[in-house]
């Protein structure tokens, strides 16, 4: 299960911020395919947002395909995000190369700034700016 | 099934006594199953219109319908709370849900009415004349939420809530919302708080609606740019048409205005974000921005039709797209 967390001054729209959140917790494994989301009635109680902005955001969920409402039962997360665990070579040989980079002497904020920018070449921003929409 | 809860009709209202109309030619709807924001400075009407609505004064002119009846004929189905709470001084707080319960004999849910009265750790022994205002305000929200209605009108329901309270409450009137699908009508003159708990706004001010519709839609079919001052523009009136000019504001040689956009913007106009207090404020400060009202079943950002009308009418009221945007979907049991 997971509990959502509203920040009214982030200027992001608070579906979105559930939508975001829910993505999150996939990523980190938080939540796993077959597990249920909090009812909408739920999460309004507990956070005093519309019932409707709870709905679009499971909505959202629903047409990226991550979750699946069952009539009667709930919402359902379908699929996981992100397809690599923390044990995974790729995560080794970044591990490597921060380190290359620490020893050449780059601070956090420059590795930061080159690997957004590699991330930008490489893949695709329009989700991303979906998400900030 | 009706797709207003509230509709109405050249709706005004005269007090002999203030010397003057509290409200004149309101027309608007407000959707059945949503949580509408009433909006406006003190004295906009705010107050006259919900206890018009409640059947509680007759209008002085035009028509108001709610729950597709006449106010005073469908009470037995709204719950309304006034601004000032009135509850009997001399009744304990369990007595008072006593009396609640034996006045709505066919629909009163006791849990909800303790439920809501004890939070907090209010003591139900408490006689009503030793309440706080905010726990005077929350056993009024017991009673009428125990109610059961189909419709909740509230006049500034959490003025005098303390933060810990007004979160609490708030999170059980959207509960009930999506449990039931109530329709909820609450009013304020502080945006931030009604900004995530409402969609659908009906914003009025010196007894006029100024802006109506879905708080999405509002939003969409305004922007909030700056762009270049140009040479032959001097003081306020910069002129941005086609486009709607809501508000405009010179500094240096940028200009900052809230729009109507009536098409593409011009190349070198930068869009910002445009939060609902912003829109609201902009409104009020101009009186005389043009009103707005979005029909349920206007959806589009771009429509220049609906972003000039001028007039309070609605564009369409009627039509199946007002039913899938208007009716909550019911949650399903746990």
């Amino acid at each position: 299960m997971i509990e959502y967390r509203i920040d009214r001054r982030s200027g992001v729209a608070t579906y979105v911020q559930i939508v975001q959140q829910t993505k999150q917790a996939l990523r980190l494994g938080l939540l796993e395919p077959g597990d249920k989301l909090p009812a909408a009635r739920e999460v309004v109680e507990a956070t005093a947002v519309n019932p409707n902005t709870v709905l679009k955001a499971y909505r959202e969920l629903e047409r990226e395909g991550l979750v699946e409402a069952r009539r009667g039962l709930g919402t359902f997360v379908r699929r996981s995000l992100g397809a690599t665990p923390s044990d995974s070579p790729l995560r080794g040989e970044l591990s490597e190369w921060a380190s290359r980079a620490r020893t050449a002497g780059l601070e956090r904020d420059d590795v930061a700034a080159l690997f957004a920018v590699v991330l930008d070449e490489h893949f695709d921003t329009t989700e991303k700016e979906q998400d900030h929409r | 099934m009706t797709s207003s809860a509230i509709e109405a009709t050249g709706l005004g209202k005269a007090f002999r006594r203030r010397g003057g109309w509290a409200l004149r030619d309101c027309t608007f709807q407000l959707p059945a199953g949503r949580v509408s924001a009433l909006v406006g400075p003190n004295g906009a009407g705010k107050s006259t219109l919900l206890a018009l609505a409640a059947g509680l004064i007759a209008p002085s002119e035009g028509s108001v319908t709610v729950l597709g009846g006449h106010p005073a004929h469908v009470r037995p189905r709204i719950g309304f709370v006034s601004q000032d709470k009135p509850l009997y001084a001399q009744l304990t707080v369990a007595e008072t849900l006593h009396m609640g319960a034996d006045l709505n004999p066919d629909s009163w849910d006791a849990d909800t009415a303790e439920r809501v009265a004890a939070g907090g750790g209010l003591d139900l022994e408490t006689r009503v004349r030793s309440l706080s205002g905010g726990q005077r305000t929350r056993v009024a929200l017991a009673l009428a939420l125990a109610k059961r209605p189909e419709l909740l009108l509230l006049d500034e329901p959490v003025a005098d809530l303390d933060p810990l309270a007004r979160h609490e409450l708030m999170g059980t009137l959207m509960a009930t919302a999506a449990r039931y699908g109530t329709t909820i009508v609450m009013s304020s003159h502080v945006i931030a708080e009604l900004e995530d708990s409402c969609d659908h706004l009906l914003l009025i001010g010196d007894g006029r609606v100024r802006l109506a519709g879905d708080i999405d839609d509002l939003l969409a079919v305004h922007s909030l740019i700056t762009g270049p001052a140009r040479e032959a523009a001097t003081g306020a009136d910069f002129d941005l048409a086609p486009h709607t000019t809501v508000e405009s504001r010179i500094t240096g040689r940028q200009v900052t205005a809230l729009v109507r956009p009536a098409g593409p913007l011009p190349v070198g106009w930068q869009t910002n974000d445009l939060s609902l207090e912003a829109l609201v404020l902009a409104h009020l400060r101009n009186p005389a921005a043009p009103p707005l009202t979005l029909g349920q079943a206007s959806a589009s950002a771009s429509d220049s039709a609906s972003a000039s009308a001028s007039d309070s009418t609605s564009a369409s009221p009627t039509s199946q797209e007002a039913t899938s945007a208007s009716a909550m979907p019911q949650e399903e049991p746990a």
